[in-house]
């Protein structure tokens, strides 16, 4: 069911399994029938641990969504919880216990808090005069959800920085309690999205990046528009077009999307002709069996060849659609000025195209996406140009957003050129950022996944694995916030000799989030022959530009 | 402190080269023999009197009394006139000389006296509390000491009081006659008889619920004998009035008879319930014992014993999963033991004595002796028993002729194969080294277990490593300065843990270590735990000072894992010495486990400062929380503003929570830019009035200068300005107009009709020149205003071009008016218009003219059918003749 999971390096299908378990413990722990009342925003990461027929077996019969007054009516002997530790949360909570009948069937209640249990909603919950009436109130750590055999997220929104002194405490704080593990990881790479606000804001150019970038992937599942995905069989076929949208999952343990996933768009179409070929081929082969075996064998291998014929009907449609937007001329012209400002082109004035797009209203949250990595690869903007920008988009969007231009420029986003100094294009041409020449076919850098622009959180990752991160001192110093390494020596007896042609392992975790194009581009640094690295990858959200700068916004209204 | 090295010489002896394996035997070893027979070979001087100290009972059990201590407690008083209290599982001994039974003088205080089982004194102590009805040891070796006023005084091992309760109001006002402390599996219970002849109980201590049992109809006295029983997990008394027995459960009282009872009895003197609550004993006055099931369902045996004086004591005395089932009844200097036999097994008492019932046997103390009395097991009788040719015993024999050298070791040994009983051999002298109380003779066993071990290809090691390490762990505690004289069976219920526990609350750290390193206990649950302890135990040492004992605890502990520093430190705060607690605490790694307690200490500057280097924010909340309850607002805020992390949390939790206090923070830092952004949010809050939110926005604008961010006070100026001239125009117009953005203002003014107001909104603002033709362009575009529109273009030269307008104009479907702009269109997007309007041709002639490639293939993706055939070829051409020159 999850094998997408265990086909790594890195078995995280164990992790899964853990916290399965954890969750089944905990239901069984409350005895008889139950219903979950859930925090809204669980239920898409716990999706992906636990299906509904998971909770059904262990007595789980309703699901309520967490809402103020009353619960809904439900004959059942306990009432669980599932949230996140928010004050808010608390307070509703704390309304639907008080707001029970007292004169129904005494029902159980219980708090599951996830991924934390919280003091300080504790304390609220005493305030409220409620804690006492909550038989378990346990913590589920639900810290990394594996999304992928080599993925790994957290899907919370905000995140700590300064994690990795934080871990070398925690390396003292738990030795003792863990016996001995074998390590799996050979290196460790912490990266705060600090170090490169850049990629993020730039449109994500491979397949999966794309998806993400025009429909939004939740959870690995994406909604896309229904029409395209009609179903086109005799009988029910063209009578009722269906409206609600189309939901997939998306992951590796599709044989197709394994494929394409990570592959530039441009290079997808080819691959998914010469996948019509084969499989339209292997169909025909049916008129070639003639004896009983060999029709047996057919028959045998009708469902994957129809799993397979089904998958690429749906990613044939899928880049269809996609195609249609990449085509578009706004698309091309806004990813023109994006390649522009990344290749160093008139990144110090004002961009016409950004002003037509604010004149001509365009989503805000586009506008502001170029005018950051106009800000991010400039160094910063001249005070001039930063002010008209601000003072056009308060005149065309509304005053209101000055707030969110306040919380732009905190977040480094969007801030004046400060000793007129623009290092970018050195830490560029050092890094190598910018690639001319890129094959998006056949790709030989990682620059590919954004055509041209290679992620600098992905080239760190790379110089550190060879030729290490000595030879960038300088570049590193430009960049904001220290960099350390740190060796932790492993006990004697557990230091392994590698085998010849093993490659090492390296966990990389993204502090404040990662794209998608970034994971394609790390994962395509593993799949190199002489890389000598493969690479894990743990974050705290999975994010595009445009989720990323939606966090970022304030709406007082 | 030296383990007793019992594995080391097994070590040697398994060493040793069992050369019988190769040698060749000898002629005429096939006769068969008896090897212990005693009139064939005298046994070797050991065995001698082996089996001396055993005592038949009927025909197939022996009971064996052997010493454990020569007791050197020098006692004051003969045990008769104290009130005793010996835990089970070789537990300690409290003696309590009772004064209160004689008529003494109540002004000579008695003295509690606490001594391990080998009479080693642990505590001393004046008792200067109440009269004492009944002592008794809890699970967990405390002391509880039933007061007659129903208080229960807990103490410890060490003579250290714990804690105290009451056995409630009703106890209080009729007295205590009668206490018992019983053991269930919940805990140590007690149960009270009153001066009302009412029972009292709790069945586990630690968790106290007392019950009230039900009344015992027509009692008028007390009863002759009683005891506690436990069934089905609830606590139950058997009482006995004259010739009646009764059962209290809690619900209600009923009488009941044994099955089998000898008639004529007129009272019952004594009754004894098992260790494991499974069996009972009664002893009636006509020196009747009756035996059976607690049930008392079942009747085992009976014996008359033709004593009619009342026994001391009674007690069970069997083995787990014994057949033989005996009880042990004490008088003043006769001792009993009586079964399922025609015949008792009779000792005489020199000294006042006392038993006390284990899992396996009893142990009797006096003043100069500590014995163990048991059934021999099963392994050792078949071993010892006098012309046993059971396996054991012939490897055991095996084992001792090939120690002398002798070829009949090989004779032995053969007949054991020959039966194919060399692995029972083994594992019978394994089992049987096990009972042995005598190292020597463990040694010996085990000696031939090892010897028989050589000559089998597949037997397990564990049993017998195993035995050797229990052995080398039971022998170092029976230790007579250690003082616990666990059997083995007693070793294995009570599990290693207990006992290490139990080593730990006698203060025998050192040997708990040795102990946990020899076995290899994982550290967590061994030598980290034990170390933990010791440090709990260091702190209260009042006369050392605290830097020494922090130095001293953290030079042991060091980062021993597993060690929590914080409980530690709640221990010495426990005590009073809140310094150490934090020097203490300053060694914790956890700071989830630091915060709470430097709370509780009152130190919450300190625990705010842990807080936040663990980086875990729901501490630093709660801490926070904590501070703010604690301090005045400016104490508070100015501690925050020593914390920078503190205090941008606080901030977070604030936006959320208590806007109000937000502002005074930032009021307090001065951070204008941040008290400007609360006011912009507070302008949209609330406010419905315009005035209001005017206000609040000039307060913004006020804070925007003092930050020095001219920009934003300007554009909130702006904003101002705005709201006002949308109210004005709401009045004048109606609409819709306030909230609206600027751009979306002017773009309403003129879809309303109102250019001239559009234009004037537009300079008032300074609305860029460019922007301004877009926002009018497609007003007049969604207005469908052509004519407006044209005259628009025309007004001046566009600053965006033509192109837009031929755009908007095909987006509204109207080729006509679009292609009076295409001709406007400058010669860098002409093409782009021509081929939106749809003139291919038109399109194609000014490519060829402009010689543009990229256009040129623009134009051929735009030629469809056989209409444009004609253009399509023309472009070819001038492709081709592009190309040759």
């Amino acid at each position: 069911m999850a094998a997408h999971l265990s086909y790594g390096r890195v078995n995280l299908n164990v992790l899964r399994e853990a916290v399965r378990r954890e969750l089944r413990e905990f239901l069984d722990k409350c005895a008889g029938s139950k219903a979950i009342v859930w925090d809204e925003y669980l239920t898409g990461p716990f999706g992906l641990i636990a299906q509904y027929s998971l909770l059904k077996e262990h007595e789980v019969e309703k699901m309520f969504t967490l809402k103020g007054s009353r619960l809904p009516a439900a004959d059942v002997k306990n009432i669980i919880f599932f949230v996140r530790p928010r004050l808010e949360l608390m307070d509703i909570i704390a309304e639907n216990v008080l707001s029970e009948d007292r004169r129904g069937p005494a029902r159980d209640f219980h708090l599951l808090f996830v991924p934390r249990r919280s003091l300080l909603c504790e304390q609220r919950l005493k305030d409220l005069g409620v804690l006492g009436s909550f038989i378990h109130r346990e913590e589920y750590s639900l810290d990394l959800i594996p999304f992928d055999g080599d993925l790994l997220s957290m899907e919370s929104e905000g995140a700590f920085k300064q994690v990795a002194n934080m871990m070398i405490r925690m390396k003292r704080e738990f030795t003792g309690s863990q016996n001995s593990i074998f390590p799996i990881f050979d290196n460790l790479l912490l990266l705060d999205r600090n170090v490169d606000l850049l990629t993020p804001l730039a449109t994500q150019l491979t397949y999966e990046g794309l998806i993400d970038e025009i429909y939004g992937i939740q959870n690995s599942y994406v909604k896309l528009p229904p029409e395209k995905f009609a179903p086109k069989k005799q009988g029910d076929g063209g009578k009722d077009l269906p409206t609600e949208a189309k939901k997939l999952q998306l992951n590796s343990a599709e044989e197709l999307y394994a494929e394409i996933r990570d592959k530039n768009f441009n290079a997808v179409g080819s691959v998914l002709s010469k996948k019509a070929k084969v499989i339209s081929a292997a169909f025909e082969e049916r008129h070639n069996a003639k004896t009983v075996g060999e029709i047996k064998q057919f028959v045998s291998q009708l469902p994957h060849m129809q799993a397979a014929r089904g998958s690429l009907a749906n990613h044939t449609s899928i880049a269809e659609l996609i195609k249609d937007v990449t085509t578009s001329e706004d698309f091309f012209d806004k990813l023109t000025v994006e390649q522009e400002f990344m290749s160093g082109i008139d990144t110090d004035k004002v961009n016409s195209y950004i002003e037509d797009c604010i004149a001509r209203k365009h989503p805000l949250i586009k506008v502001l996406r170029l005018i950051c990595l106009q800000s991010v690869c400039n160094s910063g903007l001249k005070q001039k140009v930063l002010d008209y920008y601000k003072r056009e988009i308060l005149q065309t969007y509304g005053y209101e957003h000055i707030l969110t231009l306040h919380n732009l420029e905190k977040a480094g986003l969007l801030k004046p050129q400060t000793g007129g100094r623009n290092n970018y294009p050195t830490i560029r041409k050092t890094l190598r950022l910018w690639m001319d020449d890129v094959n998006e076919q056949n790709p030989t850098d990682i620059s590919y996944v954004y055509s041209g622009h290679a992620p600098l959180s992905v080239r760190l990752a790379q110089l550190l694995s060879r030729p290490g991160w000595r030879s960038i001192e300088e570049v590193l110093r430009m960049l904001p916030g220290p960099h350390f390494e740190e060796r932790q020596p492993l006990p004697t007896g557990l230091q392994k000799k590698r085998q010849p042609g093993e490659n090492r392992v390296t966990l990389i975790f993204f502090l404040g989030g990662v794209t998608f194009a970034e994971i394609a581009a790390l994962r395509f640094l593993s799949q190199l022959e002489d890389g000598g690295t493969e690479y894990v990858i743990a974050t705290t959200k999975l994010m595009n530009g445009a989720s990323w700068l939606e966090s970022l916004m304030e709406k007082p209204f | 402190m030296q383990l007793p090295t019992v594995l080391m010489a097994v070590a040697a002896a398994s060493a040793r080269d069992p050369g019988g394996r190769k040698r060749k035997c000898g002629p005429g070893t096939g006769v068969r023999r008896c090897p212990l027979s005693a009139a064939q070979q005298p046994p070797a001087p050991a065995m001698d009197c082996y089996t001396a100290n055993w005592n038949p009972l009927g025909d197939s059990a022996f009971y064996r009394k052997y010493e454990l201590y020569s007791m050197d407690w020098s006692l004051k008083e003969e045990l008769r006139d104290c009130l005793v209290a010996a835990a089970p599982y070789g537990g300690p001994i409290a003696l309590l000389r009772n004064p209160w039974r004689k008529e003494k003088a109540a002004s000579v205080r008695p003295v509690l006296e606490i001594y391990s089982a080998s009479g080693m004194p642990l505590a001393s102590l004046l008792w200067k509390s109440g009269p004492v009805v009944s002592l008794g040891w809890s699970a967990e070796e405390e002391l509880l000491c039933v007061q007659e006023d129903g208080v229960v005084l807990v103490y410890g091992l060490h003579g250290d009081f714990r804690r105290h309760f009451s056995m409630g109001n009703e106890v209080l006002q009729n007295r205590v006659l009668d206490a018992r402390i019983f053991h269930t599996e919940f805990g140590s219970g007690v149960a009270i008889l009153t001066g009302a002849h009412r029972f009292t109980l709790s069945a586990n201590v630690g968790d106290l619920k007392l019950r009230r049992m039900p009344e015992v109809p027509g009692l008028q006295t007390a009863p002759s004998c009683w005891t506690t029983l436990c069934q089905d997990r609830v606590a139950h008394i058997l009482l006995a009035v004259g010739p009646d027995l009764y059962l209290l459960d809690h619900a209600a009282c009923s009488a009941v008879t044994p099955p089998g009872l000898a008639p004529g009895v007129s009272s019952f003197l004594q009754m004894a319930v098992s260790f494991t609550y499974r069996h009972l004993a009664l002893f009636t006055d006509t020196g009747y014992i009756w035996m059976g099931t607690a049930s008392l369902k079942e009747k085992l045996c009976e014996f008359n014993c033709n004593i009619r004086a009342p026994p001391k004591q009674m007690v069970w005395c069997s083995r787990p999963r014994s057949k033989e089932k005996a009880v042990v009844v004490a008088w003043e200097r006769r001792l009993m033991v009586v079964g399922d036999a025609p015949e008792s097994i009779q000792f005489v008492l020199d000294e006042d004595s006392y038993l006390v019932p284990e899992l396996d046997g009893v142990r009797i103390f006096s003043r100069s002796t500590h014995e163990f009395l048991h059934e021999v097991p099963v392994a050792s009788e078949e071993i010892f028993k006098i012309a046993s040719m059971a396996p054991g015993a012939l490897l055991l024999e095996a084992q001792k002729e090939y120690e002398k050298e002798s070829q009949k070791a090989d004779e032995y040994l053969r007949e054991i194969q020959e039966l194919g009983q060399l692995t029972q051999a083994v594992q019978q002298c394994i089992e049987a080294a096990g009972h042995e109380h005598q190292p020597d003779m463990q040694k010996s066993l085990l000696r031939a277990a090892s010897f028989g071990k050589c000559f089998l290809d597949r037997f397990p090691p564990d049993s017998f490593v195993r035995m050797c390490q229990d052995l080398r762990v039971l022998n170092a505690v029976r230790d007579y300065h250690i003082g616990i004289p666990l059997t083995y069976s007693q070793y294995k219920q009570l599990t290693i843990q207990v006992l290490l526990d139990r080593l730990v609350l006698r203060r025998l750290y050192p040997l708990a270590i040795q102990i946990c390193e020899y076995l290899r206990l994982p550290e967590v649950q061994g030598v980290s735990r034990i170390l933990a302890h010791w440090a709990c135990y260091k702190v209260q040492q009042k006369d050392v000072s605290d830097e020494d004992v922090a130095r001293a605890i953290n030079q042991k502990l060091g980062d021993t894992p597993g060690v929590s520093y914080s409980d530690i430190a709640a221990r010495a705060y426990g005590c009073g010495r809140t310094e150490l607690a934090i020097k203490l605490l300053e060694y914790e790694p956890r700071s989830g486990e630091q915060v709470p307690l430097l709370l509780k200490m009152k130190r919450s500057k300190l625990a705010l400062s842990k807080a936040i280097e663990s980086g875990d924010t729901d501490l630093v909340f709660t801490v926070l929380l904590h501070l703010k309850n604690e301090l005045n607002r400016g104490d508070f805020f100015m501690t925050l503003r020593n914390q920078p992390m503190a205090l941008s949390l606080y901030r977070q939790f604030c936006k959320h929570q208590e806007l109000e206090t937000l502002k005074d923070l930032y009021n307090q830092d001065d951070n204008h830019q941040e008290l400007g952004s609360f006011h912009i949010r507070a302008s949209y809050a609330a406010q419905e009035r315009i005035e209001g939110r005017v206000t609040a926005l000039q307060t913004a604008v006020d804070a925007f200068y003092k930050a020095k961010n001219e920009f934003a006070a300007k554009a909130t100026e702006d904003q101002m300005r705005l709201l006002r001239l949308q109210r004005r125009l709401e009045d004048e117009l109606g609409g819709q107009f306030l909230d609206l953005s600027l751009h979306d203002t002017v773009t309403t003014l003129i879809l309303g009709g109102h250019n001239k107001r559009a234009e004037q909104l537009a300079r008032d603002f300074r609305i860029p020149d460019k922007r301004l033709w877009w926002l009018k362009l497609t007003a007049l575009a969604d207005l469908e205003d052509w004519e407006e529109l044209e005259k628009f273009s025309k007004s001046k030269k566009s600053p965006i071009g033509y192109l837009p307008f031929v755009e908007i104009c095909m987006k509204q479907h109207n080729k006509y008016e679009a292609k009076k702009y295409a001709s406007r269109v400058g010669p860098e997007q002409k093409v782009k218009a021509l081929l939106l309007v749809g003139d291919v041709a038109q399109a194609a002639d000014v490519a060829i003219e402009r010689r543009n490639e990229a256009e040129l293939s623009l134009v051929l993706s735009h030629c469809t059918g056989a209409t444009d055939g004609a253009t399509a070829d023309k472009i070819q051409r001038a492709r081709a003749q592009a190309q040759k020159k």
